[in-house]
């Protein structure tokens, strides 16, 4: 199971992999929304938080359809359907390494983007916290997503009319733990359902993702 | 001798619609056994069905869990990964990383072992693609046209490869159009077992098969 994920993790830092692309268009969201909004502290301060958890959920969306595609494509995803690994802990591994290479480094990297976005000081480890408690479920909830979709030629479209709808618990817990955390509030409710909704998606989501990908391969 | 694998009035379905039925027949060890057929008479269904991909429509497959190795048209094989970490990454998979160095030798690929997946021409891939069997440690290899692209040196490596592998006490199952070279192997004609319609008695593949 370490082989699958460190096939998985070097089939991204290679050429044509996808790794920093997330990434990049977080950095153009967060970029591109005070041009839109306009210059005022205030202003952007404000919307800083949902912004932020807005553009992590689609830089996230952006490289789901890759979990699972290129492997049935070169039918690699045959392979494995017939390897002595349980389905299931392929799509978990698949979904912690599309994690790793996608939502770790927004995690890491949001706090250089919330200065772009001017979210106030105290937000800022509510802000990395959210993002770390949260993100693990947008990786699980897309690798479902992605096992929907796997035989479908242009997936990728349904794939996030699919998936955003069942990001909206993990956007709306998210944004609120940066709120409170910025503003001095209560966390814990925020935070416990963040961490509840993640859990939740790990313990179950894969499978069905299987199930799924059983139904796909036949 | 026990029988490895064995097709007990085996019924088949491609999109909902039975396509052989009546497949019945038992895989002893040292023993391969060639399915032939016209396209389209259900071979690769046949196989995946046997491969435990799809359900089968009717009848019973008896093997032991964990002893067949499934070799597809597609050969599973990663562009921008090198043959020999294609091959380390199956060989970890089934924990046989031992087999390794013995199957590039055995496929002739040791030269290639350093180049980029994607660089191979389309029968060294192929032979990457069979060089995977001899990493699974498995068996039964359930083969779907193993010598696809290959030259005649090619398939005289793979026929090398699968006596080896029957002399060891392994099973092989392979469709293909091609002549593999394997003398002892025998030949299973499919035509015959064209599943019947369901008026004239045949298996009726039902619209909820997904969901079964």
């Amino acid at each position: 199971m370490i082989a699958l994920l460190l096939r998985d993790l070097r089939l991204a830092v290679r050429a044509g992999g996808g790794f920093g692309l997330s990434l990049a268009f977080f950095l153009i969201v967060t970029v591109l929304v005070p041009f839109g909004v306009g210059p005022e502290g205030g202003t952007l301060a404000r919307i800083a938080p949902g912004i932020l958890w807005v553009g992590a959920l689609l830089a996230c969306l952006l490289s789901l359809d890759r979990i699972f595609a290129l492997d049935f494509e070169d039918g690699s995803l045959d392979l494995l359907a017939t390897a002595p690994i349980p389905m299931e802990a392929v799509v978990s591994i698949k979904a912690f390494a599309h994690w790793l290479t996608t939502g770790l480094p927004l995690v890491l990297a949001a706090p250089v983007f919330g200065v772009l976005l001017n979210l106030p000081g105290p937000a800022y480890p509510w802000l990395v916290l959210s993002l770390a408690i949260g993100t693990p479920a947008l990786s699980v909830l897309g690798a479902f997503g992605a096992a929907l979709t796997v035989g479908l030629k242009r997936g990728g479209l349904l794939l996030s009319l699919l998936v955003l709808p069942l990001y909206v618990p993990t956007l709306l817990f998210g944004a609120e733990l940066i709120k409170r955390g910025a503003e001095g509030g209560a966390t814990a409710v925020p935070m416990l359902f963040l961490a509840g909704i993640t859990a939740a998606c790990i313990a179950l989501v894969p499978f069905a993702s299987a199930a799924a990908i059983r139904v796909n391969l036949r | 001798m026990a029988a490895l694998l064995t097709l007990d009035s085996l019924a088949v379905a491609r999109g909902g619609i039975a396509i052989l039925e009546g497949v019945s027949f038992a895989l002893g060890a040292g023993q391969a056994l060639v399915l032939r057929g016209p396209n389209g008479c259900g071979k690769t269904t046949l196989l995946r069905t046997v491969a435990g991909l799809q359900p089968p429509l009717a009848g019973r497959i008896l093997a032991s869990p964990d002893i067949i190795a499934y070799g597809a048209h597609a050969d599973g094989l990663k562009a921008t990964l090198s043959v020999s970490e294609n091959l380390a990454f199956w060989a970890a998979i089934y924990g046989q990383s031992h087999r390794l160095a013995p199957a590039l030798a055995a496929m002739n690929l040791e030269a290639l072992a350093a180049r980029a997946a994607m660089s191979l021409s389309a029968g060294q891939k192929r032979r990457l693609g069979l060089a995977r069997l001899l990493v699974t440690g498995r068996p039964v290899w359930v083969l779907d046209e193993p010598t696809v692209s290959l030259d005649g040196a090619s398939v005289a490596l793979f026929a090398t490869a699968l006596r080896a592998h029957l002399a060891e006490g392994g099973a092989a199952l392979i469709a293909t159009h091609i002549d593999i070279g394997v003398g002892e192997a025998v030949t299973l004609d499919l035509t015959a077992l064209k599943a019947r319609s369901p008026e004239a008695g045949g298996v009726r593949g039902g619209f909820d098969e997904a969901f079964t």
